[in-house]
């Protein structure tokens, strides 16, 4: 263009800069839009969160709730500071059952999904019984436990043991039968034995699949452990839940809720994390999607 | 632990010198040890030679590879390794499919590894040993890419580099190109022919398709029957094609079309 109409040189330099600083701003154009919409996906839900907050307040501060039934947001974190070096003592005991419940929960369940899909025989029996053991309501049976076995940590890890092996072993047994069979029968043709076909395509195959299932344990883990200590024990957040429920101090009630929510949380922030360094390959997807 | 296999019993009364490096005889195999699917079919593979199996979708192809690669027992017949008996086990001849399955939770370079590692082999020996292909193998810089970072071509020569290294005499190839699109088919089949000349290969290649059979092959064995239609497949001929001096392309001399013909003919 700048060719055909002969300007001077002194004319088509400035407007040279100015071509490339367009070119600038239109890249920095779109890295604002990228700015833009990753900050949209982080306000908006943070604003529906922080209306509903203000809605709450409002509610029980013009009396349409009485307060003696429903404790405002802002006294809810007063009473969380106020009692937070006692939650977190109970917090400690809840974590602690909780991560022994899931150690064998998952140990369990892994167990009996590999000898499942080993043994076909094995599979048949025990499918129907890992099925019902999932229909037995949590609630029911944890009474049963404390009264077997006790106030201690006993009851707590059985019940969250039998919550949590349930999402591992399906998870497992479907994730080992997702591997093409071609490629059980490539290996053969490498003279691979039965635990090297379950090193190599099997165990891999299934991560993806087990992390979903442990990502649900996690969950179920806590709930479960809360559940147990509401029937029974000394210490533990679920003790701790009925104690201020006895005592009307509904404010600590939702402290102890907001607690638990964030400790579940944290437990399935750690699932992902263990999920990325378990399974490099995926990043990869991860990146190119 | 695969590789080095000894053999308990002596070679064919034949001798092992001239015996070919493959032979199925008289080979019947069934399904699930129903319906016949394949009645006696006999073929031979010599040392460093390509030969082709066509036949229609349907017609027992992969039940044939399955017999021949040990991971089923016929019926009846017997699978000869230059000359031994291999009837039924695993672990002798090599094996590629249309799909490159390599392990989505291993780099490349352990994928081509794979035959090695299963063998027992150290990993840093069995890396060692593929190290120096991946530049011949036209797979150089994707040691350490994960097998999702490579495309469809690329994955392809990968299971070929597998197949390879598994260090088998005889290697059989399950329609090994049709899941690629038509332009890196040809790419890569005209790539495995060289590579295949260069290395010295003994292959089977089983295939539907007519113009590939025809263009690989020194020999093609035409497969007919329908056996779900309870009509067993057998051989229904051998086609030997002539390639001639190699020069130009071949599909488009009279050679490729007179074999060509011939194998449509005894395809029915």
């Amino acid at each position: 263009m700048s060719r055909q109409q002969h300007k001077p040189r002194s004319a088509a330099a400035p407007r040279a800069a100015a071509s490339t600083s367009s070119g600038a701003a239109t890249r920095a154009a779109a890295t604002t839009r990228a700015e833009a919409s990753r900050a949209r996906r982080v306000l908006t839900p943070l604003f529906t969160v922080v209306a509903l907050l203000v809605v709450w307040e409002l509610v029980v501060d013009l009396g349409l709730i009485p307060n003696f039934l429903l404790p405002t947001p802002i006294q809810v974190v007063q009473a969380l500071v106020a009692d937070i070096a006692l939650i977190l003592g109970h917090a400690a005991t809840t974590l602690v059952e909780t991560a022994i419940g899931l150690l064998i929960g998952v140990a369990l369940g892994f167990a009996i999904a590999v000898l499942m899909d080993r043994f076909e025989g094995f599979y048949l029996a025990l499918q129907p019984l890992v099925t019902i053991s999932q229909t037995i309501p949590t609630i029911a049976i944890a009474p049963l436990l404390v009264l077997w076995f006790g106030y201690g940590l006993a009851p707590k890890v059985i019940l969250i043991v039998i919550t949590t092996f349930f999402p591992i072993t399906v998870s497992l047994i479907s994730g080992f039968r997702s591997v093409d069979p071609d490629v059980i029968d490539l290996m053969r043709t490498m003279n691979a034995s039965r635990w090297q076909v379950f090193l190599y395509a099997k165990l891999p195959a299934a991560a993806d699949q087990f992390f979903s299932g442990l990502r649900i344990s996690a969950t179920y883990a806590i709930v479960g452990a809360v559940i147990a200590e509401w029937l029974g024990g000394n210490l533990g957040l679920g003790v701790y839940m009925t104690r201020v429920r006895k005592s009307f101090s509904y404010d600590r009630m939702f402290a102890v809720i907001i607690v638990i929510s964030a400790l579940s949380l944290g437990l399935m922030k750690l699932v992902d994390l263990l999920q990325r360094i378990c399974m490099p390959w995926k990043r990869v997807e991860g990146n190119k999607r | 632990m695969g590789t080095g296999v000894t053999y308990a019993e002596k070679p064919q009364a034949s001798g092992a010198g001239d015996a070919p490096a493959l032979e199925a005889r008289s080979l019947t195999l069934s399904w699930d040890g129903r319906a016949t699917v394949v009645d006696r079919i006999s073929l031979t593979v010599a040392a460093g030679e390509v030969v082709c199996l066509v036949g229609r979708s349907g017609c027992g192809k992969t039940t044939i590879l399955h017999a021949l690669s040990g991971l089923t027992r016929p019926l009846s017949g017997q699978v000869l390794l230059h000359g031994t008996d291999i009837t039924g086990t695993p672990g002798h001849v090599s094996y590629m499919l249309q799909k490159d399955l390599l392990l989505p939770s291993r780099r490349i370079i352990d994928n081509v590894c794979l035959p090695l590692l299963l063998a027992g082999v150290p990993r840093a020996d069995a890396r060692a040993k593929a190290e120096p292909l991946f530049e011949r193998f036209g797979l150089a810089g994707t040691e350490e890419k994960w097998p999702v970072e490579l495309s469809g071509g690329m994955r392809q020569r990968a299971a070929f580099m597998r197949t390879y290294l598994m260090g088998a005499d005889v290697t059989l190839l399950d329609e090994p190109f049709s899941a690629l699109d038509a332009i890196t088919r040809v790419e890569v089949r005209r790539w495995f022919c060289d590579m295949a000349h260069e290395l010295g290969l003994s292959a089977l290649v089983i295939t539907h398709d007519v113009d590939e059979a025809v263009s690989m092959a020194s020999r093609v064995y035409v497969l007919a029957g329908h056996p779900s239609e309870g009509v067993p497949s057998h051989i229904a001929g051998e086609v030997r094609v002539d390639h001639g001096a190699g020069e130009g392309d071949f599909a488009l001399t009279p050679e490729f079309l007179a074999a060509k013909r011939d194998v449509l003919s005894l395809l029915g």
